[in-house]
């Protein structure tokens, strides 16, 4: 048993706030006490609480990968409370940060495996992590594909480096927008579509998705199709959170805990789960 | 032979006095219609007769208490800059809770292993867990709401408890259940119990051989989950819920909670408050997505949690105590009984042909 008080958030100063889109952010945040920052130590897919204080807490995954350890990023999409406010930070702000909570992307099973990231929205966010993370270990893993898709240009996060990803020999990326939109070269339609006629190779691959519920839905038909199994298959899930630590009781689906059990899950846990999404 | 010890019912509230010399007392006592655990006070009647409205849970587990103190201050050289101080509030002191039922006291240990996790500890409620005592009164009667032995307890379950009194001719035998009891049963207003233990065992035994026969709820946990997707059996147990959460409030064992900001000049706090998982905000999230839409969902989750998650996360133990409160307060007469016997005995329906 530790004596860590799991409701007292570290002090971080906001280093950078990077403005994605006309509702997502990026903060770009380093723990005040050095020794803890030098010390922090978290696993791609982990998530961690933000504290707007006097207002409230909201759990974000950490997007930045463990191999690059200058800053934690963290991208908040206004929709809240909680997120309104911190919309409002610049850099230099002070922020509460509680992290790393939660599991992680079970990526040591995923070496020598191909693989396929299939992002949509802010659901890029926790995938961006892994991605970043693989390529610094490039040679530990297969073919790479990401196929990310977003309303329209304009709801596209992560615009600065979406260039360097195309150009990479070591990665396929695909781009992809719901509708025609002026000067976008990339492709146009649904996540779940695209992927189809891009159709990765379910042999010996694993899929990582994240977006939307309803994104979610047709993309996991979308991979069934292409012959991935359940146990091919990765996501993320979101719930409404307090603690983040398993206690406070909102956030579990039948006997597992968003906070603490998830929020990675494979297809094979999630049908192993109760229909409560 | 643990130590037992004899307490005269008129040396009650000298001996409480005593113990309130070094510890917050709480007993129960009548405010307004209800009786509710109170701090100890001499010229208050202590009440006794029957189980109070709500349990001691709230000595462990306050409504709401502060977890994280913050202030503000503006940085005299850039007024725009906000520096902000975070300070942990830990609970402090000791506490005895007389009156608690074998039930109510029996409800802390389902909290215990959320709350005391190895990889997770609350250390607010540990500090209040570890410095709270329990003076636990067995029952000599029971009511018609009572179910303690369908949940593998019993009327005189010292469980939880650090001594068990039990009510015996113009007093209580006193039974110290654990090293911290002993310590509590050192007061000269206290005899020799040793010629009583036998009227004692024998009121234990006379309530405990009054229950009815318990049902069998070992498929309690399977059962529930079979009846997951049957949305049309949660509606149908669940019509007459209003919604209220006078069930979560009274319950010994339900331990969610909410957190909350509350904030005042250049001062603030970070307060957690008892939570009800029966409304609808409980899980709604800020896009408008609402994983438990209707109060029959809700209703799932609750009587999910405790009579099947909580057992199958931890050792089939189930996440209730018997006490009954959630049917005698319940506005509505919703019965978690029949609910967890009609889960159980639920069989679908087979379509011919």
């Amino acid at each position: 048993m530790n004596n860590k008080n799991l409701y007292l958030p570290e002090m971080a100063t906001i280093q950078e706030v990077i403005e994605e889109t006309h509702n997502i952010i990026t903060f770009r945040v380093t723990l005040n006490n050095q020794e803890a920052m030098k010390n922090f130590s978290f696993q791609p897919g982990n998530v961690g609480q933000l504290s707007a204080f006097g207002i409230g807490e909201s759990t974000f995954v950490i997007n930045s990968p463990p191999s690059r350890m200058e800053y934690l990023q963290f991208s908040v999409m206004r929709s809240g409370e909680v997120t309104s406010n911190l919309h409002t930070l610049k850099a230099g702000d002070q922020i509460g940060v509680r992290a790393p909570l939660g599991n992680h992307f079970p990526y040591e099973d995923m070496k020598g495996k191909d693989i396929v990231f299939v992002g949509g929205g802010i659901g890029m966010a926790p995938l961006r992590t892994l991605l970043l993370f693989m390529l610094d270990n490039r040679s530990d893993y297969g073919k790479i594909t990401l196929l990310y898709g977003a309303r329209s240009p304009l709801d596209m996060a992560f615009n600065y480096e979406l260039q360097d990803w195309l150009d990479r020999d070591d990665l396929d990326t695909y781009l992809t927008i719901d509708a025609e939109f002026e000067g976008w070269k990339h492709n146009v339609g649904l996540i779940p579509n695209v992927l189809l006629d891009i159709a990765p190779s379910a042999e010996n691959s694993v899929a990582i998705t994240c977006g939307p519920p309803i994104m979610i839905k047709f993309t996991l038909q979308a991979l069934e199709k292409l012959g991935f199994k359940d146990e091919q298959i990765v996501t993320t899930l979101e719930k409404r959170m307090k603690c983040g630590v398993g206690i406070c009781g909102r956030c579990n689906i039948g006997s597992s805990y968003v906070c603490k059990d998830g929020p990675v899950y494979t297809g094979a846990q999630l049908k192993e789960l109760p229909n409560e999404l | 032979m643990a130590l037992v010890k004899y307490l005269k019912s008129t040396d009650l509230k000298s001996w409480l006095a005593e113990l309130a010399q070094e510890n917050r007392v709480f007993a129960p006592r009548y405010e307004g219609e209800a009786v509710i655990f109170a701090p100890f006070d001499p010229e208050q009647e202590i009440f006794i007769k029957y189980a109070a409205t709500a349990p001691p849970k709230k000595t462990v587990f306050p409504q709401s208490e502060r977890l994280v103190d913050f202030m503000y201050s503006k940085d005299p050289e850039d007024l725009s800059r906000i520096k902000i101080e975070a300070q942990e509030v830990l609970p402090q002191g000791t506490a005895v809770v007389f009156g608690g039922r074998p039930c109510d006291v029996r409800g802390f240990t389902m909290f215990d292993r959320v709350y005391m996790a190895e990889e997770a500890t609350d250390i607010y409620y540990k500090a209040r867990r570890d410095n709270t005592s329990f003076i636990t009164l067995a029952c000599d009667a029971t009511e018609n709401t009572c179910f303690c032995h369908w949940v593998n307890s019993s009327p005189s379950d010292p469980t939880g408890s650090d001594v068990l009194a039990i009510p015996v001719e113009g007093g209580f035998l006193l039974k110290a259940v654990s090293d911290r009891g002993e310590t509590l049963l050192t007061s000269q207003l206290l005899s020799a119990g040793e010629n009583r233990v036998e009227e004692g065992e024998r009121v234990c035994k006379e309530v405990a051989d009054s229950l009815s026969q318990a049902p069998d709820l070992a498929n309690s946990p399977k059962k529930l989950l079979e009846v997951f997707d049957n949305i049309e059996f949660w509606q149908d147990v669940s019509a007459k819920c209003l919604s209220c959460g006078t069930c979560t409030y009274l319950c010994p064992t339900c331990y969610c909670f909410n957190i909350t900001d509350e904030t005042q000049g250049m001062k603030g706090s970070r307060i957690r408050s008892w939570d009800n998982c029966m409304s609808a905000l409980f899980t709604m999230e800020a896009s408008g997505h609402n994983p438990r839409p209707t109060k029959a969902h809700r209703l799932k989750n609750r009587v999910g949690h405790k009579f099947s998650y909580y057992p199958d996360l931890h050792d089939g133990v189930i996440s209730c105590c018997g006490c009954g409160r959630c049917i005698k307060s319940c506005p509505a007469g919703v019965d978690i009984r029949e609910i967890v016997l009609k889960a159980i005995a639920f069989e679908p329906t087979v379509v011919e042909g």
